[in-house]
């Protein structure tokens, strides 16, 4: 019973993570992005600087008409966003925040978090091709592409910390981390926290999306809420890739003073600043030179990554 | 159940509320919208007009080239999971390290190939 009792309680955690902290990041894009191009932001719902938008848009969407165009395939059409969505919940059952402060330590973590992140993508090519639209199509494609040449970069950058760290469990990796992983492993970090925003499609990899080229990519069609999870996915995404990021490469809940989960959720917060930095530096990569980009920059680097953490790891002892 | 498995009970039990979840949001905004359908508002959206062309048209496929790369690449790539695990345990070091290089020196030779055969670069 007391089990069944605990594990309920890290699920209702979890639950309410998810379901606060991705409009805390997007509120906070709102801001900063609005601060970084000299404009307030939102300022009304709510009273003070605005913080209520989302919950304003929130309760908008929940009250808008639902339109399925009639050349879609209404049953893809339909259960799209939902593919989309539900992966970034189930991953965060195996963040760590804390010494013993997770959902479920699987001793196959780090595996199930790569294969699992995997089926997000699937929701937006699904909504690609359902819509019947020639440009939710070509997002479709281009999601697709996307993945693909990312994944890879991905999958390599992420073993390189399983083997410095001999185990596959994420609280494991985290308890084994020391200081100075952070320049053996800093080739490693930039590659998957890169490739990871490429597999959201966030700017400057928001080839997909490209609203000035193909209107809105996969998500054209979509209305209501149905559109709304899928910019819930995007901001969770966000969450859970920043999270992912702190936990392999940045030490997850360990550093001075603070306890572990207020230094967990500052890396995250920090990374997710990055994320919208990104979005408002950069412009956005043309589909070759995204391409080009994964296969001539990310891989060779990757690679680069592993025969260091080899090296370092066996001569080390 | 028991035994291993017992550790996904809870990632089972997850992936239910999430569906719970969705399904709980469409729900509720069954119940609070309006349905007014008209012909013109399911017609395919393109920027306002009215969608040009037929549905079926031809053009070339790029990325494909990338779907091979990817399937050869990733799927060597799952084998590095176990590996990493215990190359380091006593008694293998220099070993596995070698291994690694060959697995290493195969994956950079096959990205250098398709480099030379020019499928990175778009005419």
């Amino acid at each position: 019973m007391a089990e069944v009792l605990d594990v309920a309680v890290r699920l209702v955690v979890i639950i309410a993570i998810f379901l606060v902290l991705p409009l805390v990041a997007g509120q906070m894009e709102h801001k900063v992005m609005a601060h970084m191009q000299a404009r307030l932001g939102p300022m009304y719902a709510g009273g003070f600087h605005g913080w209520a938008q989302l919950i304003a848009d929130g309760v908008k969407f929940m009250q808008k008409e639902e339109v399925i165009p009639t050349a879609a395939d209404r049953r893809v059409f339909v259960l799209a966003p939902g593919v989309a969505l539900i992966p970034y919940l189930v991953v965060m059952i195996v963040i760590p925040v804390g010494p013993g402060l997770v959902g479920v330590d699987l001793d196959a973590g780090l595996f199930f978090v790569l294969a699992v992140m995997g089926v997000g993508v699937l929701g937006s090519i699904m909504a690609g091709w359902s819509s019947g639209n020639k440009y939710s199509v070509l997002g479709g494609i281009r999601s697709a592409a996307q993945l693909m040449s990312y994944e890879l970069p991905l999958v390599l950058a992420a073993s390189s910390v399983a083997m410095a760290a001999g185990t596959l469990s994420l609280p494991g990796i985290v308890e084994s981390w020391q200081w100075w992983w952070l320049p053996w492993q800093a080739i490693g970090g930039v590659v998957f926290f890169t490739a990871g925003l490429a597999e959201l499609r966030r700017p400057p990899f928001d080839m997909p999306i490209a609203d000035s080229e193909i209107i809105m990519g996969p998500m054209t069609e979509y209305t209501g809420m149905r559109f709304a999870l899928f910019m819930l996915a995007e901001y969770a995404g966000i969450i859970v890739i920043s999270a992912l990021t702190s936990v392999l490469f940045l030490g997850g809940w360990h550093g001075p003073f603070l306890p572990g989960p207020v230094w967990m959720l500052l890396k995250v917060f920090l990374l997710v600043f990055v994320v919208i930095w990104l979005r408002v530096s950069y412009p956005r990569l043309r589909e070759d030179q995204l391409q080009r980009l994964a296969w001539v920059g990310l891989v060779p680097l990757a690679l680069v990554q592993l025969a260091l953490t080899g090296v370092v790891r066996v001569l080390a002892g | 159940m028991g035994g291993y498995f017992s550790s996904y009970a809870a990632v089972l039990v997850l992936f239910a509320i999430g569906l719970v979840i969705v399904a709980g949001a469409l729900s509720v905004n069954r119940l609070l919208r309006p349905s007014r359908p008209t012909p013109e508002k399911l017609l395919t959206y393109e920027c306002g007009v009215d969608p040009v062309g037929g549905d079926w048209a031809q053009s070339q496929v790029r990325y494909y080239v990338y779907t091979y790369l990817y399937v050869v690449f990733a799927v060597d790539a799952v084998f590095l999971f176990p590996w990493a695990t215990i190359f380091a345990a006593p008694g293998f070091g220099m070993t596995t390290l070698a291994e690694m290089f060959v697995f290493l020196g195969f994956i950079a030779l096959g990205i250098l190939y398709g480099w030379r055969k020019r499928v990175l670069t778009w005419t």
